[in-house]
């Protein structure tokens, strides 16, 4: 039964991950664009929620009305003027403009909010949890693998059942022909930058209220994101939910060993099943 | 027609053959004009540069781009404490075995890492250092999660006194460099660097002319992660005290140096050069400012990759067509001065 607990806690906890993962995903799957700053872009949102309660007294949870409407434009913005032009010049130019990204928002929120840690507040639901027969499920990790599962539903509706999500295919198969069918991908990248970062600004609430944040915390949660996306597979969302859940199991069960060994337990199921089956459980996407 | 002739060398590559040894030569004699203060200044920008070079090889010319680099000099750093303090070995024996034990870990690593690629084969280096990071803290002969010092008596094998130390230490730091740029010069004026330079213009170009590019790449690989560990030794040994987060810190040893080299300019041997002084002039002048020099460097990267993608170096070589480092090929006419375009 405490194994079945952990197993459930770190399922559970892979919706989270999930959540880091699918916007990276998102990126990668329409414009093959790795975001290296995608962490610190959850972190950043994050913050724009501290921000929000301190201006406000608004509940955690209620400051995604103003976080997802921020972070959108914010990717919009991003995008289209300035990761657009980074696209058509090889490898090294969206890796490293995205990095440099990575930096001056580390490094900025260091500047204006010090080192110090942060957490949010959401009251009851932080602590009350269901059980059924010895097995304990808190009520917000069920919470937030819940919100994982609608947004990747969602997301397979915007893709399948409307039409810039047909746009959004047809420029990821062959950018180019779509651009002849009258797509304008400059604009359409920017949207599809845009979806990501609503799925980052839920990532970053959702983390704030469940653990610590600072301004270094960025990149370990884009090398979680990127664990998520590689085990699940290349593009595939669902692929990425596994992946969250494999990596969430994998540090649930390290964590319960030795607490040492937590994030190091999700590194090595990473680096095995990459060994044993490099393109992940759905490959989808080729790069 | 005229008879050609293939030549490397120029005139202003010759003469600067000069000045960089003229340049050694005061650098060298540093120790008996300057202060300790200077000496730790150019050590510390001699093994930036090196690291940069290496990594400049690494990304400008096999398009490997690692963000995982500080992997090697953890274990450099690592393999140098371990090896005075557990095994008895001589300081400066454990520095130059630093370089084939990174090496040597880091051949198995390529086999993980070479099955990703672009962007994700540098997510991937940066997980398989945080993995060595991690790992460090569980190991107790490794001081765990609290690192490990270089004890008094170690220290005095290299020299009985501070002062001998410091000047030993600051060759060693001037000999790195040097090291590491004739290696990186020799490499690339050799069969590999040809392939090399091939792959840096066009991979799939390269490989339709029958370069082995899986080949060349896991070579530069290997290369680099010994060199950087040989880097990483010395840096530990001249700081004393070793941790896991220092020595796998990815900002001190990965993100200035790459901040170095886009700068400067990527993918030519001089381009780490200039990125090296420009990172040093900005940290020295904005010193009391906290990390605005680093949130500058990453504007000055973003902005070089978007206008000018081959860095301050780029920006010279295309006004005056400057090359320093004779490694590009160019045909003279017999008897002439004419023409000095080609690769």
């Amino acid at each position: 039964m405490v194994w079945l607990n952990i197993l459930v806690q770190g399922a559970l906890l892979g919706g989270l991950y999930a959540l880091f993962a699918v916007g990276l995903s998102l990126s990668f799957g329409i414009m093959r664009l790795v975001n290296i700053a995608h962490g610190d872009l959850i972190v950043l949102a994050a913050y724009v929620a501290l921000v929000t309660i301190n201006a406000t007294g608004l509940y955690s949870i209620a400051t995604l009305v103003v976080v997802v409407p921020v972070m959108f434009a914010l990717g919009y913005v991003l995008q289209r003027f300035l990761l657009n032009f980074t696209l058509s010049g090889g490898l090294l130019p969206p890796l490293l403009v995205t990095f440099g990204i990575s930096v001056i928002i580390e490094n900025l929120l260091l500047q204006v909010f010090g080192a110090s840690t942060y957490r949010l507040q959401a009251g009851a639901i932080e602590t009350a949890s269901l059980a059924l027969n010895g097995l304990y499920i808190g009520a917000y990790p069920l919470l937030v693998f819940a919100t994982a599962l609608a947004s990747i539903a969602a997301l397979q509706l915007l893709f399948y059942r409307t039409s810039i999500g047909r746009a959004f295919r047809a420029t990821s198969d062959d950018a180019d022909t779509a651009e002849l069918m009258g797509i304008d991908n400059r604009h359409l990248y920017a949207v599809a930058m845009a979806i990501a970062m609503v799925f980052v600004a839920l990532a970053g609430v959702l983390m704030a209220i469940r653990t610590t944040f600072d301004p270094a915390a960025g990149p370990i949660r884009l090398i979680f994101a990127f664990e998520a996306v590689i085990i699940g597979g290349l593009g595939s969302l669902w692929g990425t939910l596994l992946g969250g859940m494999v990596l969430g199991v994998a540090q649930a069960v390290g964590a319960a060993l030795s607490p040492n060994w937590e994030i190091l337990a999700g590194h090595l199921a990473f680096l095995v099943l990459l060994l044993v089956r490099p393109s992940g459980f759905f490959p989808h996407t080729r790069d | 027609m005229a008879e050609l002739r293939v030549e490397r060398s120029t005139l202003e590559s010759r003469f600067f053959a000069l000045v960089l040894a003229g340049a050694l030569a005061v650098l060298a004699a540093l120790p008996y004009y300057a202060g300790p203060g200077a000496m730790r200044l150019v050590g510390e920008m001699a093994y930036y540069l090196a690291l940069a070079q290496l990594w400049n090889l690494l990304a400008g010319y096999a398009g490997l781009v690692s963000v995982g680099q500080q992997a090697f000099v953890g274990i450099g750093g690592y393999s140098l404490y371990y090896l005075t303090s557990q095994l008895n070995v001589h300081p400066l024996v454990a520095l130059a075995l630093a370089g084939p034990i990174a090496a040597a870990i880091s051949l198995p690593m390529a086999f993980a890492v070479f099955r990703l690629r672009g962007a994700y084969f540098a997510v991937g280096t940066w997980v398989l250092a945080e993995i060595f990071a991690l790992a460090v803290t569980l190991v107790q002969a490794l001081g765990a999660g609290s690192g490990m010092s270089l004890t008094p008596d170690i220290v005095r094998q290299i020299s009985p006194d501070r002062a001998g130390r410091d000047l030993i230490v600051y060759w060693i730091a001037l000999a790195i460099v040097v090291v590491v740029f004739a290696a990186a010069y020799l490499l690339l004026r050799s069969r590999h660097g040809l392939a090399l330079t091939a792959i840096r213009d066009s991979e799939p170009a390269s490989q339709s002319l029958g370069v082995d590019t899986f080949r060349t790449k896991l070579m530069v690989y290997v290369v680099t992660a010994g060199c950087t560990g040989l880097v990483g030794a010395f840096i530990f040994l001249q700081k004393l005290r070793i941790s896991p987060e220092a020595g796998f810190s990815v900002n001190d040893w990965t993100v200035v140096v790459i901040f170095m080299v886009v700068i400067g300019g990527i993918g030519t041997l001089e381009g780490p050069i200039v990125g090296m002084l420009v990172y040093f002039g900005l940290r020295e002048t904005l010193a009391q400012y906290g990390t605005w020099y680093l949130i500058l460097l990453g504007m000055a990267a973003v902005a070089i990759m978007l206008l000018a993608q081959d860095g301050l170096w780029g920006l010279v070589t295309r006004r005056f067509n400057l090359h320093l480092f004779p490694v590009r090929r160019h045909l003279t006419r017999l008897g002439a001065t004419a023409g000095r375009d080609g690769s």
